[in-house]
């Protein structure tokens, strides 16, 4: 069994969706005044491979993102009655074994609006699809800086924040707390090491030094042995703060309070950048945070906000403009007249030069918000929220024109 | 003991008499759940309200006899008698009530329930429910028209400004608007609603007879990012000349010249200004600084502030009870 149950569900009801639009454009010309503009999204996913972590107790969603797509419609759809405009969510969504360019590439016939939640790697083989030219993609699954960089693509937008979003967020908060000797712990996994690469970039630019490098042995069983082994490991005379780059959580939790020196964690452990959390509440938060449990029963992750980020960005833009096809969105999400308010107290708005939505990055523990960056004091002469990943001379993304 | 308690009586009977222009601003305080009160004359706090959780949206009787006050957290509208302070009713609300506007009727109140999507009408004599209208994402804003002929509702997350017919309580127009929409307000004669829009960092001037949007007001404040502007409370003065709007966490009142629509000048206030209320003669606006804590009092001829009052934890709503109806 490859492919889970929902795939076949969305693929029967594509079909009726196709039927209904064809029997909604031969009576037009009778109902034109009352007509209801439908609106398709298109939402992809590739679930991941979670390898096991030490802890028996972190569980992941299996529907993270998915939900976060799902409130976007809903919200989308309060505001879509009042303008005769519905908006219906098309899933497919395959397990970890199952090829998504092969499940998708029919769904992206035509122009489609998609949000996506993959590896870069699929994300990149998929756009490259002859069908997926005149689609336009929303990617809320990959943190890959590279995505926003060399490797960006004119139809591609990210809502998800790349890693040095978020690392750039994390060394702003070392640099105003003065915590400027960091010890750096970096796992074994590809993702850790791309966090880690992120950390450098970013400890550099905002002037943070990483004194102190070790890699992470995974051959013992920290559940037992944290109070033993993580002392030793964090040996060293001078530090002030301990930054973990630990994506999937599998050793991070052990650090905090084993220290060698008492000093603080941070990074994927201890005080973490993030798109979104369950406890960011301020600047109307609370209403999303509650909507969203009432929707999926659980709290709202990262992945959830960039595609309801997704999806309610798609509803702004066709509310306004009254044009749901790719390239009308596409310019009007570009256009000095589109901005998101999301709930992080500042308005949203894409980058031209790569895509990316700029973002303010909450910096939270699993309790409450530590700090929200932009860090007050990093200036920038455009807005402060260019302060956060690669702005427009740090990116050499040169593909972002409509070919 | 009597004679304490004449002395007491008697210096309070002095204290009042020396008051007799005063008014009274009642302040909600969302993380306290209180309501602290101000004279307007010696500008200090003479009572503080113990009231239901999370008091936000505040507002007055037509008769001045019951100050109304949204408990969001409590799910209700409470109902405090002013000569006892005490709440005497909590109205069926909806659930989660942040802001309203009683119609001039002083009958109907029009509450816009946050959480679930509704505005939800209540009759205050019979306490019962008269309507729920299906609205936008997070409703807010409320207002009704002076002739009672219109009430309005933004919501946050839909941008919209809806119009509701008060006769058949249904909408008949949405206005978008920019992002996230707070306050609204019309002015004297009903011919111009005024919307903030806290992310877009503007304030719209709706022509209510075209129901479209007139003038966009935009702000600018020097040394302020552009961010940190964000319009929320909207004040109109009755003589037609100034808006006095409320810019939050830019921690300023912007002062909009109403004939062509221009902000004249920025007022310093404390930190995160929420709404703003002015006394009868409007010669003082009173401000609520959510972050600080306190209420900025300004001087309204001379656009100034003069005054910093603290108050209880995250000041929100304002309303002012005119000093012929304070209770005795």
């Amino acid at each position: 069994m490859n492919v889970v149950n929902r795939p076949i569900a969305a693929f029967v009801r594509s079909l009726a969706v196709v039927v209904f639009a064809q029997a909604v454009i031969g009576s037009a010309p009778l109902q034109a005044a009352d007509e209801v503009q439908e609106i398709s999204i298109l939402y992809l996913e590739q679930q991941r491979v979670r390898p096991p972590v030490l802890s028996n107790l972190i569980e992941w969603p299996e529907d993270e993102g998915e939900q976060g797509a799902a409130l976007g419609i809903a919200d989308n759809n309060t505001t879509g009655k009042f303008l005769k405009q519905n908006y219906t969510l098309e899933k497919i969504i395959v397990n970890e074994d199952t090829d998504v360019v092969a499940a998708a590439k029919e769904a992206l016939q035509g122009q489609r609006l998609v949000v996506t939640n993959m590896p870069a790697e699929k994300l990149n083989a998929l756009r490259a699809l002859p069908e997926a030219d005149d689609d336009l993609f929303f990617n809320a699954g990959s943190a890959l800086t590279e995505l926003r960089d060399s490797g960006c693509y004119y139809n591609v937008l990210h809502t998800l924040p790349s890693r040095a979003m978020l690392t750039d967020a994390l060394m702003q908060f070392l640099n105003k707390r003065k915590w400027n000797s960091v010890f750096l712990l970096t796992g074994n996994r590809p993702g850790d090491e791309l966090y880690a690469s992120n950390l450098k970039r970013s400890a550099n630019k905002y002037r943070v030094d990483i004194d102190h490098e070790k890699q992470w042995l995974a051959d013992a069983d920290m559940r037992r042995n944290a109070a033993a082994e993580i002392p030793l490991l964090t040996q060293a005379r001078k530090y002030d703060v301990v930054v973990v780059a630990d994506e999937d959580d599998d050793f991070g939790a052990y650090v905090l309070y084993n220290t060698w020196l008492p000093r603080p964690v941070a990074g994927t452990a201890g005080v973490e950048p993030v798109a979104w959390s369950p406890v960011v509440e301020q600047w109307g938060a609370l209403q999303l945070q509650s909507r969203f449990n009432e929707l999926s029963g659980r709290g709202m992750t990262s992945i959830d906000y960039a595609a309801w980020a997704a999806v309610r960005a798609v509803g702004e833009a066709v509310t306004r403009v009254k044009d749901d096809s790719p390239s009308a969105v596409r310019e009007y999400l570009f256009s000095d007249k589109f901005s998101l308010a999301a709930f992080k107290g500042a308005k949203l708005t894409f980058r031209p030069w790569n895509g990316q939505l700029r973002q303010p990055v909450p910096l939270v523990h699993p309790q409450s918000v530590v700090a929200l960056a932009p860090i007050e004091g990093f200036l920038h002469q455009t807005t402060e929220l260019d302060t956060l990943g690669l702005d427009a001379p740090e990116s050499n993304c040169n593909k972002m024109e409509t070919q | 003991m009597n004679l304490k308690l004449s002395v007491v009586t008697a210096a309070l009977l002095a204290g009042g008499s020396q008051c007799v222009l005063a008014d009274w601003v009642y302040i909600s305080n969302e993380r306290d759940d209180t309501v602290s009160v101000i004279d307007t004359e010696t500008l200090e706090v003479v009572k503080t309200l113990e009231v239901g959780e999370r008091p936000r949206g505040v507002t007055l009787s037509r008769d001045f006899k019951y100050l109304f006050i949204c408990a969001s957290d409590s799910d209700t509208v409470q109902m405090l008698d002013l000569a006892t302070d005490k709440i005497i009713h909590e109205l069926p609300s909806g659930e989660d009530p942040e802001q309203f506007a009683l119609h001039p009727d002083n009958r109907h109140l029009y509450i816009a329930n946050e959480d679930d999507a509704i505005a939800t009408v209540v009759d205050i004599e019979t306490r019962t429910v008269v309507a729920q209208i299906d609205v936008g994402v997070e409703p807010e804003g409320m207002a009704v028209s002076n002739n009672g002929k219109w009430a309005i509702v933004t919501s946050e997350t839909s941008n919209m400004a809806h119009w509701i017919d008060t006769e058949t309580q249904q909408i008949t127009d949405n206005i978008l608007v920019d992002q996230r929409p707070r306050d609204a307000l019309f002015n004297a004669d009903d011919t111009e609603l005024w919307v903030s829009a806290e992310i877009g960092g503007t304030v719209a001037v709706i022509d209510s007879d075209s129901r479209s949007i007139k003038h966009t007001i935009n702000f600018e404040i020097p040394g302020i990012s552009a961010d940190r502007i964000q319009p929320v409370g909207i004040e109109l003065t009755s003589d037609g000349k100034h808006a006095f709007i409320a810019l939050g966490p830019a921690n300023h009142v912007a002062v909009v010249d109403r004939k062509t629509y221009e902000p004249i000048k920025y007022i310093l206030v404390g930190r995160r200004v929420w709404h703003t209320a002015m006394d009868p003669e409007e010669k003082l606006l009173f401000t609520t600084n959510g972050v600080s804590g306190d209420v900025t009092v300004v001087d309204v001829k001379n656009l100034k502030p003069i005054k910093s009052i603290k108050v209880g934890r995250f000041p929100w709503g304002a309303a002012v009870l005119p000093a012929e109806y304070i209770p005795d």
